[in-house]
């Protein structure tokens, strides 16, 4: 079905769940200060949703309609701690720096909103590209925000200083830059998703509401 | 044919470019348009908005200008290089050498902040088409004088476009936003760069710069450029004198250095325009008396100041708080010093005035006033780190300001149905 690709393209787009939809701004907010623990943030969503639809879907004509909730919970709990056991054990660091976060993945209304919205009314392999392409969408998001964040915030990327030494004074630093430490702040999150909202509302006006 | 019929024709001849508003932002400053309205009755009235800018800009040239001066002053004094001015008129403040450091200083500020701020307008104006609005003359003058005086020009321009962009734009320009662009320039510097907005270094010319060469191993003595706001702070803690052996604790020294002289005329270190209370309150009449800022405001900030600085030195008087608390330098500041200290009069008189982001509602503006100057004291005396809150406590409340607004009308709507329901029965 032609229809299928639409399934993990309009959430990378114009049916962005972060941008259009603005759900899942919260750990958007929290988390993006560094790309690093985006990618990791992004990747784990990733997994979380990817599976999480496909499990919701095989079960979905089982599950009695007024425990769904419940049913659903329990699924995405399931699964994020899986993800965050395997970052234990893989990448302690960095588990360390997303701490609750991952946990919170659980409360991240965009996988509830696609569980409720299409895994309940769709077969398993509809649902499994719905997941990815909305996992992605909110991924991508995630990492032009981390991107920038980390950039101006601390002057490097995933850890390695790109801007020069602020401390040597080389590179930009040496020419009288310094890092923004608002960027590293979460009301700076809130602007630049702002301004990629607004850069993408202007580049297409049907997304515009009045 | 006069200059207005050329620039008029000139006008006519390139009606529909791109860049028209452009033009006409610059022509409006010198002549009326020839336009008149196509529809309904208008009351006509010389005081338009660019106007009422205008007003205020005359209201804060004198702070300039003597920000220049003491930009100077504070300089050569902090290096030893001065005996200090007894005074407002004392000898060695009104003089060319202290004016010349202040122009080199702070006209790079006021060309950025113009510069910078001027041309996001136009280039919105342009791509939105239409008329560039005046928002920006106040904000452009407020700017340079609410940062410290060695703040970086690049940073400014920087937290200029912030400012302007998402503290205006965003929300349809001029008149519509909900924060004052000015302060959200400083908040943005404030958060992006605070070694550059506080501390004990940027707000003396040169200071920053001596630390540089003594880190550099330069045998010089460091130049102190405290504000009176971070000695009270810190009043408790011990000093040792620049160049000396003595030691003296913060509060001694402040009361040492500064007479409460000095602080209303503004002979003090501090931000660019916000020292000197003598002309900050004149300027504050002068736009009382051509209806420009609100009294109202002004007066109730100013009261909600006091009352917080009383329930501080009372909560000091009662013995609840003890001397090694973090709080305890500021709080026993005598409540009325906190008048003369910081620059909550500035913030009261030039900010809070505003009248896109203020209160509309007489009693609305009462509210709004005191609660700047209460909370505007309250963050000074509980944030020792960062010893100015008057932007914070002005940014807060102009979000509050549609609330209190809302509440002032419902109450106003109730109390009406009341009286005309008593008239009924």
């Amino acid at each position: 079905m032609a229809k299928d690709s639409r399934l993990i393209l309009d959430p990378l787009t114009d049916n962005n769940p972060i941008t259009i939809q603005v759900l899942g701004i919260c750990s958007a907010l929290a988390i993006t200060a560094e790309l690093e623990a985006s990618i990791v943030m992004s990747v784990s969503v990733l997994f979380v949703m990817g599976v999480g639809n496909v499990v919701i879907s095989l079960m979905r004509n089982i599950i009695p309609s007024k425990i769904r909730i419940i049913a659903q919970l329990i699924v995405v709990a399931t699964l994020v701690i899986i993800v965050d056991l395997v970052l234990k054990a893989f990448a302690y660091e960095l588990s360390k720096t997303l701490s609750v976060f991952v946990g919170l993945i659980i409360t991240n209304c965009i996988i509830m909103g696609r569980f409720e919205a299409f895994a309940l009314g769709n077969g398993p392999w509809r649902s499994f590209l719905d997941g990815i392409g909305n996992a992605l969408g909110y991924g991508i998001i995630l990492i032009i925000v981390g991107f920038f964040r980390e950039l101006l915030g601390s002057g490097t990327l995933l850890g390695i200083p790109v801007l020069g030494d602020p401390i040597e004074k080389t590179g930009l630093y040496a020419l009288g830059y310094e890092n923004n430490g608002f960027m590293l702040l979460s009301p700076m999150a809130l602007i630049v998703v702002g301004i990629i909202i607004w850069v993408q509302r202007s580049r297409n006006k049907d997304l515009i509401e009045d | 044919m006069g200059l207005k019929q050329n620039l008029h024709n000139f006008k006519e001849k390139n009606k529909d470019k791109k860049w028209l508003p452009g033009f006409n932002a610059l022509f409006t400053f010198l002549y009326t348009p020839n336009e008149t309205t196509h529809n309904g009755t208008h009351i006509k009235a010389v005081d338009d908005l660019k106007r009422t800018m205008n007003t205020v800009i005359i209201a804060l040239v004198p702070c300039l200008i003597f920000g220049m001066f003491n930009a100077g002053y504070q300089h050569y004094l902090a290096q030893g290089l001065i005996d200090s001015a007894d005074g407002f008129l004392g000898a060695s403040f009104w003089t060319i050498d202290n004016l010349v450091v202040g122009l080199w200083k702070v006209l790079p500020l006021v060309v950025v902040s113009y510069g910078v701020g001027l041309a996001v307008e136009f280039v919105f104006a342009i791509i939105k088409g239409h008329e560039v609005e005046e928002g920006y003359l106040v904000t452009g003058m407020l700017v340079p004088l609410i940062v410290p005086i060695d703040i970086p020009l690049w940073m400014l321009a920087v937290a200029v476009i912030f400012g302007v962009v998402i503290g205006k734009e965003v929300f349809g320009g001029t008149g519509m936003n909900i924060l004052n662009p000015a302060l959200t320039i400083r908040a943005f510097l404030f958060f992006a760069y605070p070694t550059w907005m506080s501390g004990d270094k940027v707000w003396v010319h040169g200071a920053v710069e001596r630390d540089q060469a003594i880190a550099a191993g330069e045998n010089l003595d460091a130049i102190s450029g405290e504000t009176l706001l971070g000695y009270y702070a810190k009043s408790g803690q011990e000093l040792t004198v620049a160049g000396t052996d003595t030691v003296t604790t913060y509060g001694d020294r402040a009361s040492e250095l500064y007479s409460y002289a000095d602080m209303f005329w503004g002979i003090i270190p501090g931000s660019v325009g916000e020292t000197s209370k003598f002309l900050i309150i004149i300027g504050a009449l002068f736009l009382i008396f051509t209806k420009i800022g609100s009294w109202r405001i002004m007066l109730s900030t100013v009261v909600g100041a006091l009352v917080m600085g009383l329930i501080f030195n009372g909560v000091v008087d009662a013995g609840w708080i003890g001397e090694s608390s973090k709080f305890y330098g500021l709080m026993s500041v005598p409540f009325w010093q906190h008048l003369i200290i910081g620059s909550i009069l500035f913030g009261a008189v030039y900010m809070a005035t505003d009248p896109v982001t203020a209160s509309q509602t007489n009693k609305g503006k009462w509210i709004y006033g005191f609660l700047i100057g209460f909370i505007s004291i309250m963050i000074r005396v509980f944030n020792p780190a960062y010893p100015e809150g008057v932007f914070l406590a002005i940014l807060l409340m102009n979000v509050f300001a549609p609330t209190i607004d809302h509440y002032v009308v419902q109450g106003n709507v109730k109390k009406r149905m009341k009286r005309l329901k008593a008239k009924v029965a």
